[in-house]
């Protein structure tokens, strides 16, 4: 049984509030998709509702509303974070309506949907939230039925009295258990006991995408709002200069054009504060289709930036410098570039025993290198926002994974007190990191602004792929020394990107090699980066994993065998005391899918390769199965094996996985994002080829690794290892090695 | 400006709008239909797929003046509160991650089993080729219209 108190540090986000026990309908957003039932379903049932706290809402009817404070992007936790709530507070699950927090940093707490954080972050906390309500509601029953409340049971939203034979629906009792004082402390399930996690509930939201309901940032829509898109500079390493609108304020339906600058000379910026692009021209309408059509028509004049260097204000109020610098850069000299660091000494940023010593007597020296290039983010729903400004205050709706970052930025660009921000979460049709970054929102409020009305902006797709905020571009050398008897005696790594480093030092295989040295270096650039989708993790898995396959081969051991033996070796007598992994887990995961690939009986039409990885706190491994069909990679099979503790909601954690293991397979053979003399040569997806319905895997089979471990990540962790898989693969199907994402780009056929 | 009028989802509606606007901003702008989405403006990604005479099309580059005398659906009168056999068999199979692309590739799964009721695997490779899922949910489209094929 774990105790848990309900207050975290200073801040209780169970207070009980005034309206308790007053009965009150309580408004409806304009986003009925918002809510995982319509209004009219709603409005259907209860009469009056009950708030618990700010998550809870109980309906005289029994009829529960569980507030999901985290944005959504697909991960699904519009379903799984509530479920943490029912479990704890015992109700029927089929009772439960789901609605989507607003902002609200004192009742949400951090509402960050990123690095895989969301039920780890929130696995004991909203359990204590349905817990508290739950001991709330039997102190009402007990208090209404004189009886002591140690002897009141739940079952299913149901409040029992086994001695007289009692029993209330929670809906009775809600009105007199929000008057009940919050406890100081709360008992939560022991794993045994749950009913609802782990077992596997349908996405609350289905039925709203499948009929096509209002529900994204782009759906947004206010009574006179106006329609605006940017134009942003062409070129990384240009600003803007100047702006003729005179022909585009004639057309039809345009209301005005405005510049803007997206920060006050001086700000301090958060790290998420990203935008290469802070002055920008804005074109002001009554229809997208017309605001589109007076964009092609604008004419703007842009000129070279000259070189700086700002602050960045990171998490812990830590300030790290940044050099931007000036000119226009293309990936022919970007990879000349890369060439010529990677064959110099980096940073040592780990050295375990003496590896040149190793590498000095090695019988055998593997050397190879590996790269992978920018990627675009490409979530389908393009960026946007919605904002209306009056006077000092500003109503925001948006779709983006992290508000509280964006929060002061807002407040400072409009001159205004953070606390005058209203800002709904909408869904996001997509993430991958890109919307942690929402320089779109600042944008938007700016527009508002100006022309005083209540505006929608949008990027194009072309906007939204030439706007940065990539997946930097990398490059990594790896090398391996075997003695005589192939024995791998030290290994080398050396890895930098532009602009950041892709680097674990402390990640497997460190630790389980007496000789092991990890260096690591950065090119500076004005094309800016963000997170993608299990950020640096996405190529250093891939080039990792490809490298120990070769090795492994080279030493003439079984590939899943071979890292087994490293693990083991890590587990037993680790080198170093950094290692950031639990070798036992990291093999557990490995044999799991050896078992459920049956490794020993590969067929013998396909080729087979493996990978494994770990980040954010869980291990993945996956086996590819593969045919090349008409010049074609064909993935015949993906078998997945997953430790990621608990798994709240499992049918949705394969989706995540499935998802994963296709974008992975995706990125690797085609996503590449290329530049010349600072413009992106890829600006939609006629250009920008991107994994289709015929180039997915045809079966996928994901497992868990069961255990009673409080859960870890589960977005980003499948994704890395796929890259060395499919790598792996293909050198077994074409004898050759892949050492350059992406395998295949635009190429239709191999070789 | 020309006033425009169309039978969409077995309604008649009339919008004022220039006779080059492609009838997937006329649906969301000038209809507050939202359920078909932008993707690419090109006809690369299947986004914005509406039904044209029973035809899967592109919404992006179907000019409102092309509209006379045609029968348009959209996602949201693809069937009475989510009932068509490919909207049920979405949620038999959980599909959609952030469900921005589902709205498309259900219009696009819907005509392919109206012209072919029991496609085979690269059948519907060739149908849903045209739809881009960012979140990689292509399995489970293809086991969600195989399930609706046998719904009939």
């Amino acid at each position: 049984m774990t105790l848990i108190k309900t207050a975290v540090g200073r801040r209780s986000f169970l207070k009980s509030t005034a309206v308790a026990g007053g009965g009150m309908m309580l408004g409806f957003s304009w986003l009925a998709s918002c809510q995982s039932k319509t209004e009219a379903e709603v409005l259907a049932m209860p009469k009056e509702w009950f708030e618990i706290n700010s998550y809870l809402k109980i309906g005289d009817n029994g009829v529960v509303t569980i507030v999901s404070p985290n944005p959504e992007f697909g991960q699904n936790v519009r379903t799984s974070m509530p479920m943490l709530i029912a479990e704890e507070l015992d109700v029927d699950w089929e009772k439960v309506i789901v609605e989507q927090a607003p902002y609200h940093a004192k009742k949400y707490g951090m509402q960050f949907t990123g690095g895989s954080r969301g039920i780890m972050s929130r696995w004991e906390p909203l359990r204590m939230t349905g817990a508290t309500a739950r001991h709330m509601l039997r102190t009402a029953a007990a208090e209404a039925w004189e009886v002591p409340v140690a002897e009141i049971t739940t079952d299913a939203g149901v409040l029992h009295h086994k001695a007289s034979g009692k029993s209330a629906g929670y809906g009775e009792m809600a009105a007199a258990a929000g008057k009940i004082p919050v406890p100081t402390e709360v008992k939560l399930k022991e794993v045994k006991d749950f009913k609802l996690i782990g077992t596997s509930r349908k996405n609350v939201d289905g039925k709203d995408i499948v009929t096509g309901k209002p529900m994204f940032g782009v759906d947004y829509h206010q009574e006179g709002m106006l329609f605006a898109m940017i134009e942003h500079p062409p070129a990384f390493g240009m600003t803007l200069k100047s702006v003729d609108d005179t022909a585009v304020k004639a057309m039809s339906g345009i209301k005005d054009v405005v510049t803007i600058k997206s920060y006050k000379d001086g700000y301090e910026k958060g790290g998420f504060d990203t935008n290469a692009f802070a002055e920008i021209v804005a074109i002001v309408g009554n229809s997208t289709w017309e605001v589109m059509q007076a964009k092609k028509q604008l004419k703007v004049e842009w000129q070279p930036i000259t070189a700086y260097t700002e602050k960045i204000k990171g998490f812990r109020g830590d300030i790290t410098e940044k050099h931007i610098p000036a000119g226009l850069e293309s990936t022919t000299i970007h990879n000349a570039r890369m060439a010529e660091l990677a064959a110099k000494p980096g940073k040592i940023v780990r050295e375990d025993g003496n590896p040149d010593a190793a590498f000095k007597n090695a019988a055998k020296i593997i050397e190879r290198s590996y790269s992978a290039p920018f990627l675009a983010h490409n979530c389908m729903e393009p960026m946007n926002s919605f904002a209306h400004v009056q006077g000092d205050k500003v109503k925001i709706a948006a779709p983006l994974q992290i508000p509280a970052l964006i929060i002061p930025t807002i407040a400072a660009s409009l001159e205004i007190p953070a606390e005058n921000i209203e800002m709904d979460i909408t869904r996001m049709g997509g993430g991958f990191g890109r919307r942690a970054y929402s320089h779109y929102i600042v944008e938007a409020a700016l527009i508002s602004k100006q022309v005083n009305a209540p505006v929608k902006l949008m990027y194009t797709r072309e906007d939204d792929m030439t706007h940065g905020i990539y997946r930097p571009t990398y490059q990594a050398t790896y090398r391996a020394a075997l003695d005589e008897n192939n024995n791998l005696t030290a290994l080398h790594v050396k890895a930098g990107g532009i602009p950041e480093s892709p680097l674990f030092a402390n990640r497997f295989p460190a630790g389980a090699l007496d000789n092991y040295k990890a260096e690591e270096w950065v090119i500076d650039s004005n094309i800016t980066i963000g997170a993608f989708r299990a950020p640096r993790s996405n190529f250093m898995a891939g080039a990792e994993q490809s490298f120990l396959d070769e090795v492994a081969e080279a030493a003439g051991k079984d590939p899943i065998q071979f890292r087994l033996d490293l693990l083991k070796r890590a587990q037993e007598k680790p080198v170093g005391e950094k290692n950031d992994y639990d070798a036992a887990r990291y093999a557990g995961v490995l044999e799991l899918v050896r078992e459920k690939a049956n490794w020993a009986e590969k067929p013998a039409n396909v080729s087979r390769g493996v990978s494994a990885y770990f980040c954010h706190s869980t291990y993945a491994a996956h086996v590819l199965d593969m045919t090349i069909e008409a010049g074609k990679p064909v993935v015949q099979k993906v078998a997945c094996a997953i430790d990621c503790g608990i798994v709240v909601n499992p049918d949705a954690a394969k989706n995540m996985a499935e998802g994963a293991i296709t974008d992975g397979i995706g990125n690797a053979l085609y996503g590449e994002l290329t530049f010349k003399d600072g413009v992106p040569e890829k600006k939609n997806y006629d250009q920008y080829r991107m994994i289709r319905m015929s180039e997915a895997p045809k079966e996928i089979d994901v497992h868990f690794v069961q255990n009673e471990i409080k859960p870890t990540g589960m977005g980003e962790p499948p994704f890395p290892p796929i890259f060395g898989a499919m790598a792996n693969a293909m050198y077994q199907a074409t004898g050759k090695r892949s050492y350059r994402q992406p395998f295949l780009g635009n190429k239709q056929i191999l070789g | 400006m020309a006033t425009y009028k169309l039978n969409i989802n077995g309604k008649q509606r009339q919008v004022e709008v220039a006779p080059e606007t492609p009838m997937l901003w006329v649906l969301r702008d000038h209809l507050n239909m939202v359920g078909t989405k932008y993707g690419c403006g090109i006809a690369q990604c299947g986004a914005c797929t509406v039904h044209l005479d029973g035809v899967a099309m592109r919404s992006c580059q179907l000019p409102v003046s092309a509209m006379k005398d045609k029968k348009i659906t959209t996602i949201e009168g693809l069937s009475d509160n989510g009932i068509h056999p490919v909207q049920q068999a979405w949620l038999e199979h959980d599909v959609p991650q952030c469900g921005y692309c589902q709205a498309g590739q259900i219009m696009s799964a819907a005509a392919l089993l109206k012209d072919n009721p029991n496609p085979s695997d690269s059948d519907i490779d060739v149908a849903m080729n045209g739809n881009i899922c960012r979140c990689g949910t292509y399995t489970r489209i293809k086991a969600a219209i195989k399930t609706a094929a046998k719904m009939g």
